[in-house]
């Protein structure tokens, strides 16, 4: 299995978020927990199914992932963009926030 | 279960029969629409108070002729965003004078209660008691209607021209 | 312009309301999101790739300066000082939350605005010819029935459930400027032989994964009747559209399967009973008091054209360039209407900042009747009645705001949905392809010289960037994780509306663009003279010159 992590969107402001190792939601994917293995993803899922259930966030889903300097980023275009904010508004988004590091 | 009628939760008299229950003279009972075809004659002739259950996708036109003779025709959800049934209560209301109850039964959800009442239905069966505080809550969110449709309300324009409505 | 009543304006305010209770409900667990999705969506909201994104509807495209004003206030206040108008006639707002929409919803109702519909399996936005009012082959202003079609569509008890979104689009105009024949409903306003007012009434037609053009059902139906016909062609639609497939759910599908012959026999045999029912049909006094909001505004009487204006266009050769290919003939002697090109080189379409909304409404407040203004389906905006003599001084502070370029119908006047950048359902990018070919075609001297073309980009097959309709179309799709980019000819939103062919095997992000200007070049070597446009080179000649000089002679 390649490495997963979990993203969603915080419910009360649709806000990207991605689930860390402490079982909170982080604004930026390098604070991501990594599902090495089907069972580590399990047990991320079931936080997630909680955390959707007590409507802190919405739409969680696994995505792709791979390390880079040991930080996780995204592997597909789609979460890449999520991560970072629209390309054709480096102003905008995680980016601007120096929250995901430029592209 | 609750039923929710004329703005109030009332008890529910009418049984939902399976199509193998005999149909009893003193309950109230509501058949499937594939019971009421196939059982018709039989079934009009019992002395019980009748009801159709329609779901989706059934001619209501097929039992037009029989309307006189129920007293309730429920219409069911199957999921909340399947809007077939809103046609059905209407074309019951407005094309063949159904003056019983129009029901709606399965996922009926407060948020669809304007629809619902507009478009000619009367009782909403919902899930529990706390439900059905929220369905009454619901009923007062809109105070005008844009278009005329099965409840005899007036449209905007004609409360606009003071013109009486057309039924 | 149309103007609220007490009741539309109760209305409004109780639906607001009744959404910040839903809002409520769904941030306490009561509704979970799969209840809670159709509800946010039928008041405009969205959940993105970022954010919440909230579009707030322009109805049939007109508004006005205290509008556009509310608007930057919003992007300001709620969102990241911008909006993007959409090709229907809405503006959409990136990055909002939850916590706020019914806050800017309340807002938005202070100046008569709302979200109402944009969005939801439900009679979205009904839109119109943006020339409204002021085209000069105009009969009827058919911002009187799309509006008539709003309140017959809102909160419509019968049709919010319906098996997929339906679009509705009015014109009065023989050219058409609303694309009525790419929408589920199209409606052509016309005279019948006894001079009575009526429809030609279109159904079926659409893009996305299947596009169709729409067909006539009724050639013509009187006037007083609209709303009936629609009625039938709605409850046949309810009942038999395809509620098992999302991809066939849309009225072509069902037009398709079933035939135009049977959905015609359908609904005129249901229009012949809801004759006979509570009318839906509006009595004459309400169509008048409708369609006294929408008399000319008042006109000075002047002559046809204006000194100072001409001596400017005389001497200022930008000034002429942007009147060429921005300012449209009026109908009234001594006015023009201006378009306001929301397309600058290498920039985002249809993107505009608060401060630019709020220029855009000082210019409309101090030189357009009634401060009017109007957003198009080019995703651009327009000035519907402004003196000739005032032009100048428009153009000067457009100009100023960055909002003077002179490229309507042109090369960069492209359409292009927001794509992968902001868009969840998005498979590519197509802003950043629009801007490398606004960037590629940034020369308006050539664009002048190529002439009207329409360059429309989506970044999926839901084509909201109808590439479909596109003289020159362009489809983002996902290949192996990597952007790519097919490229469709031959296709047109207009009274000839036609759906573009693919060319053959699409183009990476790079070959796209330099595909784009092989296509163009191919045009200007086949031309028989600088008046033949490109859709006229194309289909004289046909597609085959332009694959062979796509793909080379054999794979053509």
């Amino acid at each position: 299995m390649s490495l997963k992590a979990i993203t969603a969107n915080r419910l009360i402001d649709g806000i990207a978020v991605w689930l860390t190792p402490a079982g909170r939601w982080s604004e930026s994917v390098y604070d991501a927990r990594v599902a090495e293995d089907a069972d580590s993803l399990t047990a991320m899922e079931a936080i997630a199914a909680d955390a959707t259930k007590a409507c802190t966030v919405v739409d969680a889903l696994p995505i792709d992932v791979k390390l880079e300097d040991g930080l996780p980023v995204p592997t597909k275009n789609k979460e890449r963009i999520r991560a970072l904010g629209p390309t054709v508004r480096l102003d905008l988004g995680k980016q601007a926030d120096r929250l995901g590091k430029a592209a | 279960m609750a039923l929710i009628k004329n703005g109030t939760q009332v008890s529910d008299q009418w049984l939902v029969a399976a199509d193998d229950t005999p149909v009893q003279a003193d309950i109230p009972t509501i058949v499937s629409y594939k019971r009421f075809l196939a059982e018709r004659d039989t079934l009009v002739r019992s002395r019980a108070e009748l009801g159709v259950k329609l779901v989706p996708g059934d001619d209501v036109s097929a039992i037009a002729a029989d309307l006189p003779r129920l007293q309730v025709v429920a219409l069911d959800f199957p999921k909340f965003t399947d809007g077939r049934s809103y046609s059905t209560a209407r074309l019951l209301r407005q094309r063949y004078g159904f003056q019983g109850e129009i029901r709606a039964t399965g996922d009926v959800l407060r948020d669809q209660y304007l629809f619902m009442k507009r478009a000619g239905f009367d009782a909403f069966q919902v899930k529990d008691g706390a439900e059905a505080q929220g369905w009454i809550e619901a009923m007062g969110e809109l105070s005008h209607y844009y278009q005329p449709a099965a409840d005899g309300t007036n449209a905007v324009w004609a409360e606009r021209h003071a013109i009486a409505a057309a039924e | 312009m149309y103007r609220y009543d007490e009741f539309d304006e109760t209305l409004v305010k109780e639906r607001v309301a009744q959404f910040r209770g839903q809002i409520a409900r769904r941030l306490n667990g009561e509704l979970t999101e799969e209840e809670f999705k159709p509800l946010r969506l039928m008041n405009g909201l969205y959940l993105q790739i970022h954010a919440y994104m909230l579009r707030v509807a322009i109805p049939y495209g007109t508004f006005n300066a205290k509008q556009m004003r509310m608007l930057a206030h919003i992007g300001r206040k709620y969102d990241k000082d911008y909006g993007h108008f959409t090709t229907r006639q809405n503006i959409q707002f990136n990055w909002i939350k939850l916590e706020d929409t019914a806050d800017i919803l309340e807002d938005l109702a202070t100046v008569e605005m709302h979200a109402i519909q944009t969005s939801g399996n439900c009679i979205r936005n009904t839109t119109a010819d943006p020339y409204a009012g002021a085209a000069v082959d105009e009969f009827e202003d058919p911002r009187i029935w799309a509006e008539v079609i709003r309140q017959w569509s809102s909160f419509h008890p019968e049709f919010s459930f319906l098996p997929r979104k339906f679009k509705i689009a009015v014109t009065g105009a023989p050219n058409d400027r609303a694309a009525v024949r790419v929408h589920d409903i199209g409606l052509t306003i016309k005279k019948n032989a006894a001079g009575e007012t009526g429809f030609e009434v279109m159904i079926g037609g659409g893009q996305g994964r299947s596009p169709f053009i729409a067909k006539t059902i009724s050639e013509f139906v009187p006037r007083d009747n609209l709303l009936s016909y629609l009625e039938a062609i709605l409850r046949v639609y309810n009942m038999l559209g395809r509620r098992d497939n999302k991809y066939k759910a849309r009225i072509k599908i069902l037009v398709h399967e079933v035939g135009i012959e049977e959905i015609r026999r359908l609904v005129e045999a249901e229009w012949e009973n809801l004759k006979g029912e509570t009318s839906v049909d509006l009595p004459a006094e309400e169509r008048d008091r409708i369609a006294a909001y929408f008399r000319a505004p008042s006109f000075e009487t002047l002559a046809d054209t204006d000194t100072g204006y001409e001596a400017r266009r005389f001497e200022d050769r930008d000034f002429r360039h942007w009147v060429r290919s921005n300012v449209v003939a009026h109908r009234q002697p001594g006015y023009a209407i201006v378009n306001i090109s929301l397309k600058p080189t290498g920039g985002i379409p249809g993107d505009i900042s608060g401060d630019q909304m709020d220029a855009v409404a000082d210019i409309a407040d101090a030189y357009a009747l009634d401060s009017e203004i109007r957003a198009t389906l080019q995703q651009n905006l327009v000035l519907p009645h402004v003196k000739l003599s005032d032009l100048p001084a428009v153009y000067d502070k457009l100009a100023a705001a960055g909002l003077a370029t002179g490229n309507i119908g042109l090369a960069g006047d492209i359409i292009a949905c927001p794509g992968l950048d902001y868009c969840n359902l998005a498979n590519a990018r197509a802003i950043p392809i629009a801007q490398q070919i606004s960037d590629r075609f940034a020369d308006l001297n050539r664009q002048y010289d190529i002439g009207n073309l329409e360059i429309k980009i989506s970044g999926c097959i839901n084509a909201c960037g109808h590439h479909h309709v596109g003289h020159i179309g362009i489809l983002g799709v996902d290949r192996k994780g990597e952007e790519h980019y097919q490229l469709t000819l031959g296709g047109r939103a207009d009274d000839a509306a036609a759906i573009g062919e693919i060319t053959g095997p699409g183009f990476s992000a790079d070959g796209i663009i330099d595909a784009v200007d092989n296509v163009v070049e191919t045009y200007l070597s086949l031309r028989q003279d600088p008046a033949e446009r490109f859709i006229d080179t194309l289909e004289r000649v046909g597609h085959t010159p332009f694959k062979e000089n796509l793909y080379g002679p054999k794979a053509a």
